[in-house]
């Protein structure tokens, strides 16, 4: 209980401004140079603009900005659902041409489907991706229900469950594939704030347990640092990560972490990065 | 590993509940007495004979019709031709309107170039349609059924098309993102997504293909109940209009019912 989560100095590895050049083994995920421009209606949008970015194999990158900066965008790319205007992305050395089951994305709106229970629901990604298909699928999908803390409502439709608890069947549904790369696009904010660090907990424990690599799209600072090994912060459009800070609190992480004076202070340190990139002129009026 | 705590699980009591309130048995109580409230009523007025017999029969009166009817043989040969009208008509309907409201609905250029056509149907009164196909077809069951099916058709393709189109684009996403194929994405998302519709579009079509049997056989049969409700009323035996005008709802109701139940089993997750 006394036990300090972060050693002295652990929180000074901040590298401003780009890719982390001091990597031992090939980057999992790889992005290069990433140029993404679509036409909207009102003309063309330059949403990330030549943004570089490497995730190593198991870890999680949290991803801030603020809104409109683009990050989503980024993470939509890395899901294979926008194609790149410019530079490069790969995962495990291949680039990323289109959406595949290797790389799970979960969603702010859970995306259950109503007519299947809960089991129905995570066995859907093993079904598309052709993984594993029938009591395969329904055991590798039961193991994951039990994991998410839903074991007793296996049978239960969507429209009985919470919010919260749809939440972690989509992420059962993310994780039944095991996934290369697990892409969460601000999963938690529509749930209520009680709601919200349980969920962050757990989805800590699992990332770990699973060892899963992660990409981690938010715009909550809080979040970020409890869940990331790394925080990248985006500035306004057109995005780019105009600083990254390590991670360096010990896992697990408990709830009350949060509260850590070390823990604060990478929280302030995020949110003036953020705000200075978002108004530069205002960085020090930040609270 | 040691810091690998399980992770606890949710508890029973937060299960969210939305059980329909409406109690099964008041419904069918108050249903049941205001149906037998209406029938004493409308026997009271008849049996006071304010109106003649041949202006308002009264319920005994619909009974001994009934009983009139079904001493002779013909009956059943009417109840045969106007049943096989209806049924072929529908099940015809729904063969081709299924499918048909399907790839109107999944492919956005056929719906494109049959919308047009689909909507100029739905749009006339397609039973207006019943003189030209006796020109075409004749007097025979092939126009009767024809008519019954035109009149069933719209209703279930339309409501069809409606649902494969109605697709929730978040599911989409999702099923896309796990490397779903078009097909697949069809399989499990547009065809489930759609029953409801199907269901509701089966359910109009049930009203309209009455009103297609009645009505072809009002422009020539040899047999059949709306024929013989024609006769009768001719003849001013206004009782046998009556008894037969309770066939058709008997058969509109039974068919109701019987799609209601289906929509009830695939709705199984709404509740």
């Amino acid at each position: 209980m006394k036990r300090s989560p972060i050693p002295a100095g652990a929180l000074d590895r901040e590298v401003a401004g780009g890719v982390r050049t001091d990597q031992k083994s090939p980057a999992h995920l790889a992005a290069s140079g990433v140029t993404i421009a679509y036409r909207a209606n009102a003309g063309s949008v330059h949403a990330v603009d030549a943004l570089d970015l490497s995730v190593n194999r198991g870890e999680v990158v949290c991803i801030v900005g603020p809104s409109g900066c683009g990050k989503t965008t980024f993470l939509n790319a890395v899901a294979g659902f926008i194609p790149l205007s410019g530079g490069t992305l790969t995962l495990a050395g291949r680039p990323i041409t289109g959406p595949g089951p290797q790389r799970a994305m979960v969603f702010q709106q859970p995306s259950l489907l109503p007519w299947r229970d809960v089991l129905g629901n995570v066995t859907y990604g093993l079904e598309m991706s052709g993984l594993l298909r029938g009591r395969a699928a329904r055991e590798r999908a039961t193991e994951l229900v039990g994991l998410v803390g839903l074991a007793e409502f296996a049978h239960s439709y969507p429209q009985q469950l919470s919010g919260g608890m749809q939440q972690r069947v989509n992420l059962a549904r993310a994780l039944a594939v095991e996934p290369e790369l697990l892409a969460l696009d601000e999963p938690f904010a529509s749930v209520d704030a009680q709601t919200r660090e349980l969920l962050q907990g757990e989805l800590l424990r699992l990332c770990t347990r699973t060892a899963v690599t992660a990409m981690f799209v938010t715009h909550d600072i809080v979040e970020a640092v409890f869940l990331g090994d790394r925080v990248c912060v985006f500035g306004p459009r057109p995005g780019r990560i105009i600083a990254e800070f390590t991670v360096d609190i010990p896992k697990p992480r408990r709830s009350h972490v949060r509260r850590d004076p070390a823990f604060v202070n990478l929280v302030d340190r995020v949110s003036r990065a953020l705000y200075a990139g978002a108004d530069p002129e205002g960085a020090d009026h930040v609270d | 590993m040691s810091t690998d705590t399980p992770i606890r699980p949710v508890a029973r009591e937060r299960l969210v509940t939305t059980r329909r309130t409406d109690n099964r048995t008041e419904k069918y109580l108050f249903g049941v007495t205001a149906v037998i409230l209406v029938v004493a009523l409308w026997e009271l007025v008849a049996a006071l004979r304010i109106e003649p017999v041949i202006l308002l029969p009264g319920p005994v009166d619909v009974i001994d019709a009934f009983q009139q009817m079904f001493s002779s043989d013909t009956i059943w040969q009417d109840l045969g031709a106007s049943g096989a009208e209806l049924l072929y008509g529908l099940v015809l309907a729904a063969v081709v309107g299924i499918p048909v409201g399907m790839l109107l609905g999944w492919y956005r250029r056929v719906g494109y170039v049959f919308d047009p056509f689909v909507n100029f149907f739905y749009s006339i009164p397609r039973i207006a349609l019943g003189p030209l196909l006796i020109v075409w077809l004749g007097i025979g069951l092939s126009s009767k059924v024809t008519l019954v099916f035109l009149m069933a058709l719209f209703p279930i393709v339309i409501n069809t098309t409606t649902g494969v189109r109605d697709i929730d684009p978040q599911l989409v996403r999702a099923s896309r993102c796990f490397g779903g194929g078009d097909l697949q994405i069809f399989r499990t998302i547009a065809l489930p997504g759609a029953v409801p519709f199907v269901l509701s579009g089966l359910r109009l079509a049930v009203g309209q293909a009455l009103i297609g049997v009645f009505v072809a056989e009002l422009m020539g049969a040899q047999h059949g109940i709306g024929l013989l409700m024609n006769n009768a009323g001719q003849q001013f035996q206004t009782a046998t209009v009556f008894a037969g005008l309770i066939i058709f709802a008997v058969a509109g109701f039974v068919l109701t019912v019987l799609l209601r139940r289906a929509e009830r089993h695939f709705d199984a997750w709404r509740s």
